[in-house]
């Protein structure tokens, strides 16, 4: 492609070539551990869905959900996938304090959601509702506790990026880690649109 | 190959305005099923097509406005893998459902 010549000259271009690809690459990678992340779920609501009904004479949902606890747990996964969004936003323009405060925001929000959730099981669990009890609360839990595990995986990623943005700034290999959570993070609220649209407020019914 | 769109670390990146957007989508399309389900205006079956129906308008909002996903075609093969894991998620999820509902039917007949 280069001759000799214009060798030099193409030689930074074609770096940059380089590392856009190498980005693109990755992107579709993480891509596709998303994908593969989705059918984990996908087979843990099957599951949920077929033991929609399997209560075993054990506590129903209905009588144990607040709504208004999943409202404000929903709210708060909700306005982080925001948050993130304007994090991403800062990031690209290079603004550290920024970057940082949204980023900070956004993980109080996600350990907020998963403070509810523990919360949330263990006054489950005090009321009778264990996975042990029936094929419902099997389920439930798994898929439930899956995301929880998840948003947990993503707070821990955060904290490990915030030491890595100390250490080199906005590199370009910094950014593409910032963009992969920042994937994630999306992906687990998607998950969470299905976990409460149809487990909870299904329950509810 | 055009990068005109997308940051350095690849991932394109929207304005803070498509943000708020996809935010107020969001916020309107989780009121609409929490509503329905705290007051059950309606009866069972049109109050779960309408979980439905939010639940996917959600899904697509966040694919849109915080994903960036628009089937440009640099997207190309994001969008296609995609469209693949959305065909294995269907079959795996409601295949399930209709044979275990078979199953169980037959079961109670067996009685």
């Amino acid at each position: 492609m280069t001759t000799t010549s214009n060798a030099v000259d193409h030689h930074d271009d074609h770096h940059h070539e380089h590392e856009a690809h190498m980005a693109d690459i990755g992107n579709f990678g993480f891509w596709l551990y998303i994908l593969s992340d989705c059918l984990l779920f996908a087979t843990l609501f099957a599951t949920f869905a077929v033991m929609s009904q399997s209560f075993a004479g054990a506590i129903t949902p209905g009588e144990l959900i607040d709504i208004n606890l999943l409202a404000v747990q929903t709210a708060a996964l909700l306005l982080s996938s925001f948050t993130f969004g304007v994090a991403m936003l800062a990031a690209h323009k290079k603004n550290m304090f920024q970057l940082w405060l949204w980023m900070v925001i956004t993980g109080l929000l996600g350990f907020a959601f998963l403070a509810m959730e523990i919360y949330e099981f263990n006054h489950f669990a005090h009321e009778g509702a264990t996975p042990q009890v029936s094929g419902y609360w099997s389920s439930f839990f798994a898929l439930v506790g899956t995301h929880g595990l998840h948003v947990t995986a993503g707070l821990i990623w955060m904290v490990v990026l915030f030491f890595h943005f100390r250490r080199d700034g906005f590199s370009s290999s910094n950014m593409q880690r910032l963009s992969y959570l920042s994937l994630f993070w999306h992906f687990l609220d998607i998950i969470w649109i299905c976990v409460f649209s149809f487990v909870y407020l299904r329950g509810l019914m | 190959m055009s990068h005109d769109n997308q940051g350095h670390g690849g991932e394109a990146h929207g304005s803070l305005k498509e943000y708020i957007i996809g935010l107020i989508l969001s916020i309107v399309l989780t009121v609409i099923p929490f509503y329905l389900v705290a007051t059950g205006t309606f009866g069972d079956t049109a109050t779960i097509i309408a979980i439905i129906v939010t639940a996917v308008a959600q899904v697509f909002v966040q694919l849109v406005f915080f994903l960036h996903m628009n089937g440009s075609s640099s997207q190309t093969w994001l969008t296609m893998s995609g469209i693949y894991a959305v065909f294995i998620v269907a079959f795996v999820i409601l295949g399930s459902m209709w044979i275990f509902e078979h199953l169980n039917h037959n079961l109670l007949m067996g009685h």
